[in-house]
């Protein structure tokens, strides 16, 4: 009994269950279909390229762990989450692309049409998202307001302002050397490569310095924390920033795996997985304490739902049904009233069992 | 207009309030008379282009009517919109491929909106989730739900459903402010019954938001919560109430919009939750609750609407455009909101 409550009360104890429960679901289905079980976890090597599912819920989640670094700091400070995420990927990506393709052009093909070398339209993707996150941050931090009405205004504007700077089409650069960050470099997907380095980036910034400690602290007590001679705003401000510097590479490499920007699909729903992410990493969305591994498996375990759910069949325009509906449950889960219900109930349980004992 | 929102609120902290409600109507007057002086040569200035707004808008005044209601109690709905295209996609799949009359959807439609509410509401009142967390759920949930649905893009025409066809192309004349057209006929201008609806509700909600039990107690609930469970108010239930309200409000839009656009889609009333939010705000919700007022929400959707028309009579500018600028809008007033809060914590 003691041994079961610590297991169930561990931080990575949710979402080690999901994936156990994701891979049982594909095991099953697979020995079903009349594959060998294993066949989950096959990766084999196709063209010289890295292939098999294992590889391809590796790659195609690198956007949604990127989101989920980034959102998993403004979820812990601010005790709110950071809405716009979607929007601020499209709206990167837009201006990426603008300002390689110049404003206008619906197409480019070679390296030397490009108005831009490619390098300040990758900058201007991450100023953006700096930009963006500042925007959110300010407001945020320095004007009290709540995160996620603050992150509304940027959901909305993000992705009309996408389309105003792609004059409403779909810009295409058809270059190689574009298509690199969502392509492969030797046999490994580059999406991996980049979601590592930002993973590795940050978790030593958290490690070496005291940022991780200041992030929770604030999330804990913004007005302990002022008194403690921390200057909570700013940190806040910084989170926001991260935030928004996060979704700058995810809108890179997501515009670079179809390279072209279309502004209306990219990172459509993308909110809704890394919040997911972080709330199936173990991370209460009331602040706080947090667990940046808890987080990228979450974003790992969600997009091996969805592959698992398109193996299944499953529309994609169907997949956003079964994802808010595990939403609310890990929530539900979490919320103080059932929690101090269950808490009765096993405390009811233990007194019934001691009367018996005693009796 | 000054004189309801005066009497809603304590005398100390009305200023600024009822500052923000001028601001509104000043902003909403201002617009429509620069729309009026520079398209005044494409219709801009017919009293039909003033009753459009109400038109097309009818099933966002019902969404923003129930919106400001949560918002009173300090909580936030964003599943508004695919509520809608929900309810929009059931009444045209149910009439064009179940077959069923016009009353019987409706009845349908309004039943979900029930639901939908009260599941929200359970969780948002007595799990305690934040309600942006729970209504983003119901966004993505409803916008799925629609997909499940139909994919398809349906018209409701006059072959699938004559009931509800009638109803929504029957025209109300207004027995004045005609205008002559080329062939020197009198056109009288005309309003739907989707104008009567909302108009109905905003009556409806206002009575209720002043003169019953309910709707003081969603004031208390956003004013202070503490105070009004320690004041005898059981929270927990008027939340939940707070969020059927917003609902069912948004499955009566729903019918509204519907009867407006007469087809459904899974993209339809993407962004209305924006709309109905920024709305409400413009309107002087405060959105951390307490204080506000659907007068204040009608001018919001009148503002929004005439942006939308001033864009479409321009007809050159980029069909974005609205969106950016009522996100422009809804900062600005966001903004002034908080220095609003903090030039009163100072005044303290």
């Amino acid at each position: 009994m003691l041994n079961k409550k610590k297991l169930t009360q561990q931080q990575l104890f949710l979402p080690i269950v999901c994936v156990l429960l994701v891979l049982a679901v594909n095991i099953v289905y697979d020995v079903v279909q009349g594959r060998d079980f294993y066949d989950f976890f096959k990766i084999g090597i196709e063209n010289g390229l890295l292939s098999g599912r294992i590889i391809s819920i590796l790659n195609r989640g690198s956007e949604v762990a990127i989101l989920s670094i980034g959102m998993t700091l403004v979820v812990s400070a601010s005790a709110g989450t950071d809405i716009s995420v979607g929007s601020v990927m499209s709206l990167s990506a837009s201006f990426c692309v603008m300002l390689i393709a110049g404003f206008g052009v619906s197409s480019v093909s070679s390296p030397d049409e490009f108005a831009m070398p490619m390098v300040v339209g990758l900058l201007g993707a991450l100023l953006m998202g700096v930009l963006c996150g500042a925007f959110n941050g300010t407001l945020v931090a320095y004007l009290n307001i709540q995160p996620m009405v603050a992150t509304l205004i940027l959901w909305s504007a993000g992705r009309a302002i996408g389309l105003l700077l792609c004059n409403n089409l779909i810009v295409y650069i058809r270059v190689p050397e574009f298509g690199l960050f969502g392509g492969y470099v030797g046999p490994i997907p580059t999406p991996i490569i980049i979601a590592a380095a930002c993973i590795l980036v940050v978790t030593v910034l958290l490690k070496k310095t005291a940022l991780g400690m200041y992030i929770q602290s604030v999330g804990i007590n913004k007005k302990a924390s002022r008194i403690a001679g921390l200057n909570s705003q700013r940190i806040i401000f910084l989170c926001y920033v991260l935030c928004g510097l996060c979704a700058g590479i995810a809108g890179i490499v997501a515009s670079s795996r179809i390279t072209s920007a279309d502004s209306n699909n990219i990172g459509l729903d993308m909110e809704m997985d890394a919040i997911l992410a972080v709330a199936l990493g173990g991370n209460s969305l009331a602040g706080g304490r947090f667990n940046l591994a808890g987080s990228i498996i979450g974003a790992y375990t969600i997009q091996a739902i969805t592959t698992t759910m398109y193996n299944l069949g499953v529309p994609s325009a169907v997949s956003p049904v079964f994802k808010a509906v595990i939403v609310i449950l890990i929530v539900a889960i979490q919320a103080p009233p059932l929690k101090a219900w269950f808490k009765r109930l096993s405390a009811s349980k233990a007194l019934a069992g001691k009367e018996v004992a005693n009796g | 207009m000054k004189k309801p929102a005066n009497a809603l609120k304590p005398h100390k902290s009305m200023n600024s309030n009822t500052l923000l409600l001028y601001i509104t109507i000043v902003l909403f007057i201002l617009l429509y008379a620069a729309g009026c002086l520079v398209y005044g040569d494409r219709g801009f200035t017919n009293l039909q282009t003033f009753l459009n707004l109400f038109r097309t808008n009818a099933g966002l005044i019902c969404v923003a009517c129930g919106i400001t209601c949560v918002m009173l109690t300090g909580g936030i709905d964003i599943s508004v919109g695919s509520l809608v295209a929900l309810d929009c996609m059931l009444l045209a799949y149910g009439m064009s491929v179940w077959g069923l009359s016009a009353p019987v959807m409706i009845l349908i439609v309004l039943a979900v909106g029930l639901v939908f509410g009260l599941v929200q509401g359970i969780c948002v009142g007595y799990l305690q989730i934040q309600p942006f967390i729970v209504t983003m759920a119901g966004l993505f949930f409803a916008r799925g739900m629609v997909s499940v649905i139909s994919t398809e893009q349906l018209a409701i025409t006059a072959d699938v459903n004559q009931t509800f066809y009638d109803m929504a192309s029957f025209r109300i004349s207004l027995p004045f402010g005609g205008t002559v057209n080329r062939a020197g006929k009198v056109i009288l201008p005309y309003i739907g019954i989707g104008v009567v609806i909302a108009l109905v509700v905003l009556v409806l909600v206002f009575l209720m938001l002043r003169y019953t039990k309910f709707g003081r107690s969603l004031y208390a609930v956003g004013g202070n919560e503490q105070s009004a469970a320690m004041m005898g108010l059981d929270v927990k239930r008027t939340k939940l109430k707070a969020y059927v309200l917003c609902s069912l409000l948004c499955s009566i839009g729903g019918i509204c919009y519907c009867m407006n656009t007469m087809m459904a889609s899974t993209t339809q009333a993407t962004g209305m939750e924006m709309d109905a939010i920024s709305s409400a705000v413009i309107g002087g919700t405060l959105l951390t609750g307490g204080v506000g007022n659907v007068i204040g929400t009608l001018f919001g959707v009148l503002i929004n609407g005439t942006i939308s028309t001033i864009v479409l009579t321009n007809g050159k500018l980029a069909s974005s455009w609205p969106n950016i600028l009522t996100a422009v809008l809804l900062c600005f007033f966001i903004v002034l909101q908080s220095i609003f809060a903090r030039l009163k914590e100072k005044n303290k």
